[in-house]
């Protein structure tokens, strides 16, 4: 089954057209790392997406059908520095808050509510800091509240921007199982990632952008040494010591 | 205090009182979007409505002088999003430019008015800087019922306003209607500032929104309880603000109402309990003794466990 499904999409940013001619497909049940250089669209593309940016051209379709009629099945996580993390609120509040398409308009989380949020924040290991201030959580810490938040969404489709970003060691672990536990339940996820080492053992897909798809499919066929560099361009070299060909060199 | 007796007067009091919590509310969602300065240029530019209702009308009946007020503050809330989007103008720069030159045109037509057959009768002037007791009864029901109206949408929306103002983005993929909320945002806002110009006035009535909820901050650390703080100050700094003001004939309700409000913001900077100037101190003195014989090891942020797959 296809969960979602991108034609031809174009999108602008300011006055750059920074994707263009974006068309991919990703089946149903798939871990997908979404990698580029800096400015290569990756999180334009997830917003066009979802509606949050302006597309200039094409169409989205998800498990068959337009945006409005599944938004309940689709979870985001933005970036972390996203949000202003010194808003007055506790790591349960911010999680319940993916219950709201839930509980509805003008209604207040109930019990049963808070509880389904305290047992995503177990999930990830954050049980003990409900009550914290996210002012007091640390960057990973925040990190596992945005993930716990999307979990409770119970969506069939994920879409995490960069969620690996600035987190410690046992952060990107708890996280990695995470997605690992989604995909074995049969969840579609699709992640914006930026560290080339890791890609190979944590996504079975891999999509490479730079303003458009450049390549795309299984990671073992697609993440290559010449597509990654064709990828990324000219200005990076890759060099083949240590660990395979993870370590790119800036000339 | 003779006034005190008279039942115009309490009628008067409660509704300084409940435009304090509708200010106090409003301005905490203000001060989450950093829009503070948003009040003070949508009360600037209410003035030209206010006098050109009254030119058109030629007399001061509150409800057609609100109603010239939300529209030129809404045209001016317009102005400010139009030179933000199509322009490489600042935010800052477009409200100051906004605040001063409807503020401008604002006072020219005031002189106009002036010269009008009984426009110097009129009292126009007290909408500068607000004038309390020139308030009738019918002006006081419409005030109290448009506070109502600000109060209740600020706390039946409180799920929605948390979640606009933490994580708009996450929001919209959640389905909430992120361009209407904003929208029902301004149109609140402009409503508690034009309900306030009478009593408080055009050059004050920003900081009746933006005094309380920044009060409220040193001392809570949830939205809900900054809402509720921040309603508290307002509303009493506009009942307490109304009643010095009546002790003297002719005394303007607007200074003393913000005076009040930032006697409480003095209070909470030095005494708030999370972040006030003393606790912070004291906390500082403690931290100070309890490291001096040995180091503290440092604090990675590490949870307190992690769970294995």
């Amino acid at each position: 089954m296809v969960a979602l499904s991108v034609k031809d999409l174009a999108a602008a940013y300011r006055k750059n057209v920074v994707l263009h001619d974006v068309s991919f497909e990703i089946k149903a049940g798939t871990l997908t790392g979404i990698v580029g250089p800096n400015g290569a669209g990756k999180s334009t593309l997830i917003k066009s997406l979802l509606g949050l940016h302006p597309i200039l051209s094409g169409s989205v379709s998800f498990f068959g059908s337009p945006l409005e009629k599944v938004k309940k099945r689709i979870g985001y996580v933005p970036q972390r520095g996203s949000v202003d993390w010194d808003f007055p609120t506790d790591a349960l509040d911010v999680v319940t808050m993916g219950l709201y398409g839930q509980i509805g308009w003008l209604k207040w989380p109930s019990k049963r509510h808070r509880q389904k949020a305290l047992e995503a924040l177990d999930k990830m290991g954050m049980a003990d800091y409900a009550q914290r201030q996210i002012s007091q959580l640390s960057g990973g810490q925040q990190q596992r509240v945005f993930l716990a938040r999307a979990l409770v969404q119970d969506a069939d489709l994920y879409f995490m921007d960069e969620p690996l970003a600035g987190v410690d060691a046992a952060t990107e672990k708890a996280i990695m199982i995470t997605l690992q536990e989604l995909k074995a339940k049969g969840k579609t996820v699709l992640v914006v990632h930026h560290d080339l080492e890791t890609v190979e053992d944590y996504f079975d897909h891999v999509l490479l952008l730079n303003r458009t798809v450049i390549a795309h499919g299984k990671t073992e066929e697609v993440f290559t040494p010449e597509l990654i560099a064709k990828t990324y361009g000219g200005r990076l070299k890759l060099t083949k010591e240590g660990m395979g060909y993870g370590h790119l060199v800036k000339q | 205090m003779a006034i005190l007796l008279s039942s115009n007067a309490q009628w008067v009091l409660v509704s300084t009182f409940l435009l304090g919590i509708a200010a106090g509310l409003i301005g905490t969602l203000s001060y989450w979007k950093q829009q503070s300065l948003m009040s003070d240029a949508l009360a600037h530019a209410a003035l030209p409505g206010i006098v050109l209702a009254f030119i058109v009308l030629r007399e001061k009946n509150l409800l057609v002088l609100i109603i010239g007020a939300t529209i030129s503050g809404l045209i001016g809330a317009f102005c400010i999003q139009w030179i933000r989007s199509f322009s490489r103008i600042k935010d800052d720069a477009a409200m100051g430019m906004i605040l001063s030159v409807f503020f401008g045109l604002g006072i020219m037509l005031l002189t106009i008015a002036n010269r009008l057959p009984g426009g110097n009768q009129s009292g126009l002037e007290s909408f500068i800087f607000g004038q309390a007791a020139a308030m009738v009864k019918q002006d006081v029901y419409i005030m109290s019922l448009l506070a109502l109206v600000v109060i209740l949408a600020v706390v039946l929306l409180f799920k929605e306003w948390k979640l606009l103002l933490f994580d708009p983005a996450f929001g919209q993929g959640l389905g909430l209607p992120i361009r209407f909320l904003n929208g029902f945002y301004t149109v609140l806002l402009v409503l508690a500032v034009v309900i306030g110009l009478q009593a408080v006035g055009v050059i004050l009535i920003a900081a009746l929104l933006i005094i309380p909820p920044v009060s409220a901050r040193y001392w809570t650390h949830s939205f809900k309880g900054m809402l509720v703080l921040s309603a508290l100050f307002g509303g009493f700094s506009g009942a307490v603000g109304t009643l010095i003001s009546a002790m003297g004939s002719g005394w303007p309700t607007g200074p003393f109402i913000i005076v009040t409000a930032a006697c409480l913001f003095l209070t909470s900077l030095i005494f708030g309990l999370e972040k006030g100037l003393l606790v912070q101190y004291l906390l500082h003195r403690r931290q100070k003794r309890s490291v001096s014989p040995k180091p503290i090891p440092p604090d990675w942020g590490m949870p307190p466990k992690v769970r294995e797959g």
